[in-house]
């Protein structure tokens, strides 16, 4: 009896990843964009920037587009192209923001619808609608060993570099003023932080698409502030959020035979909104059935 | 009258006027000028305005500026609204550029510690009190050092001076407003600057607090450090602080603060209009 509940179990957990070198290559490249993905999705969140992600995400298509004319379906150039459009849209962005009367979301909103028309069109001229699908909504056959160091270099950088400038970024989030007198660098912070959220955009393209990127960045980290208060906790709880998303997603595509990108974004959706329901945190369920108020008399 | 004080070549002290001298003016200006001693025979200047403008859109808040902060002074600027007050301290802490003229710091006072007048902290960040005041450290530990048991220890000293003793490990939203204000106080004292810069810092804060503000802040004077305060209560002033700084756009009166706050220099700050209207000429002077 149990060992037949065991197999089955394999079946259905391991046997995907341990027959099938994509699944494992899928697998490990989700597993480094959760790490260091979520994290970023935090910051964008607390310095009220997740749509400016989203902008961003589609940003990077005119450049991928663009290699993929010049060059065809190759991971460099795609890549390049994607890195530099990307890069090139923040800093204009982020410049605009910064030195004219037009806030961040209207200067983004403007660059990047300009340039998701601009990729659209470059793509339908040369390719076949298949190819455009591959680029708004992934493909995880097409993570390969140069994709997946692709992938896992771009992870391990962004982390170390988060690890950096996180004080100097939460001080820009918190108390920009107080770091201008005392003469920190906040503008050279954020603007290293957008490039790490392009360079991951990027890095996630491959697995989710350019549309879907960003899933795996946002929602594990609005999840997690309904669960915790302290933000090391957040940023721990993002990430292992992101790595259950990215496992039962995967075995999602691999069962019901439907596109990784989609499938893992929904069951981060999934996560979401179960957290948004009953999280310890302002969910609706500590909303209507808030936790009885602490006597004054016994705590102090 | 406004122009004989306005070109008034040297600062007037009290000492010198020959004028009743407030008390705690007295005292202090004796403890700052023995701590000075040791370092310099002679008073030096902390900040110096040389012919300052600082406008927005060329439209100028303070004009033509000069004048001088001594070290270890402590000095209220008092003026109508939109006279250029916080504008001026923006210019001091270096985040407004001046348009023309400089503004010559002594080698001793940068960094400077600025508590603007809305302080404009996102409060929602999930971050400590203690870990707010510790950000005062920023100049010995910077994005990536450490913060060591030190500096900790001194940041809850800094949380119990401004009666914060207990709230270490509360959230930045769960304080009032004046507890917030306090905690801004604790984070200057741990940042240890020689120039403070504090903007209406008792707007919406109430007696009690004021009072151990004020307390924390002639302590600071008595350590010999320069203080500037934009402050609107001119009984305040009168009491409190030794020197002040009349302006309206430009400096009305500036020295000692009886001196300064004589009711034909208040008459004539009371003539100020803010606003630009009509024709301009651009400025030849």
């Amino acid at each position: 009896m149990i060992e037949t509940l065991l197999a089955t179990l394999t079946d259905y957990f391991v046997t995907p990843f341990s027959d099938y070198g994509f699944m494992r290559r899928a697998l490990a490249a989700c597993l480094a964009i959760s790490a260091s993905a979520a994290p970023l999705g935090l910051f964008l969140m607390m310095r009220r920037m997740t749509l400016m992600g989203d902008a961003m995400s589609h940003a990077i298509l005119p450049g991928v587009s663009l290699a993929f004319v010049v060059a065809g379906v190759s991971l460099w150039h795609m890549t390049f192209g994607g890195l530099i459009a990307g890069l090139l849209i923040a800093m204009i962005a982020g410049a605009i923001s910064r030195y004219t009367p037009l806030k961040e979301d209207a200067s983004f909103t403007g660059i990047y619808i300009i340039a998701l028309a601009l990729g659209v069109m470059m793509i339908t001229a040369r390719g076949s609608a298949i190819d455009l699908m591959h680029m708004l909504f992934g493909n995880v056959l097409a993570v390969d060993a140069p994709s997946l160091f692709l992938i896992t270099g771009v992870a391990s950088i962004s982390v170390m570099t988060l690890a950096v400038i996180y004080r100097g970024l939460v001080m820009e989030c918190c108390d920009p003023v107080f770091l201008m007198s005392v003469k920190g660098r906040g503008g050279l912070y954020h603007q290293i932080f957008l490039m790490l959220v392009v360079l991951n955009l990027v890095a996630a393209f491959q697995v989710l698409g350019t549309l879907m990127a960003l899933g795996l960045m946002i929602l594990p980290a609005i999840s997690a502030r309904f669960w915790v208060e302290r933000l090391d906790s957040m940023l721990c709880l993002s990430v292992v959020l992101a790595i259950v998303a990215s496992c039962i997603g995967l075995l999602l595509s691999y069962h019901v035979n439907v596109p990784s990108g989609p499938s893992i974004v929904l069951v981060a959706g999934g996560v979401y909104v179960l957290s948004l329901m009953i999280g310890r945190q302002g969910s609706i369920l500590a909303r209507y059935f808030p936790r009885k108020h602490y006597n004054l008399k016994e705590t102090t | 009258m406004r122009h004989a004080l306005k070109t008034a070549p040297k600062v007037v002290d009290g000492s010198e006027a020959g004028q009743p001298v407030h008390p705690d003016f007295q005292h202090a200006q004796v403890k700052s000028l023995l701590t000075e001693a040791t370092m310099r025979a002679e008073r030096v200047e902390a900040v110096q305005f040389e012919n300052l403008t600082l406008s927005y859109d060329r439209k100028p808040a303070v004009h033509h500026l000069s004048g001088a902060f001594e070290a270890g002074s402590l000095t209220a600027i008092t003026g109508p609204n939109g006279a250029g007050k916080s504008t001026l301290l923006k210019a001091i802490s270096g985040i407004l550029y001046p348009d023309e003229g400089h503004i010559h710091f002594a080698g001793n006072v940068q960094p400077v510690g600025y508590l603007p007048q809305t302080a404009e902290i996102q409060r929602d960040i999930p971050m400590t009190a203690l870990e707010l005041v510790a950000s005062g450290f920023w100049y010995g530990s910077g994005s990536f050092g450490g913060i060591s048991a030190k500096m900790r220890g001194e940041a809850q000293k800094a949380l119990a001076s401004v009666g914060l003793a207990g709230f270490e490990t509360c959230d930045l939203l769960s304080l009032s407003v004046g507890q917030f204000q306090r905690l801004l106080f604790a984070r200057l004292a741990v940042q240890n600057a020689q120039l403070i810069l504090l903007d209406e810092p008792f707007a919406a804060v109430d007696a009690q607090t004021t009072e151990r503000l004020l307390e924390l802040i002639h302590v600071w004077h008595a350590e010999g450090r320069t203080i500037i305060c934009v402050l609107h209560d001119l009984e305040m002033i009168a009491r409190e602080f030794p020197q002040c700084l009349l302006m309206a756009r430009e400096r009305i009166a500036w020295g000692a603060s009886e001196e300064v706050l004589r009711p034909e220099n208040l008459a004539t700050a009371g003539h100020f209009h803010a606003a630009w209207t009509g024709h301009v000429e651009v400025c030849e002077q």
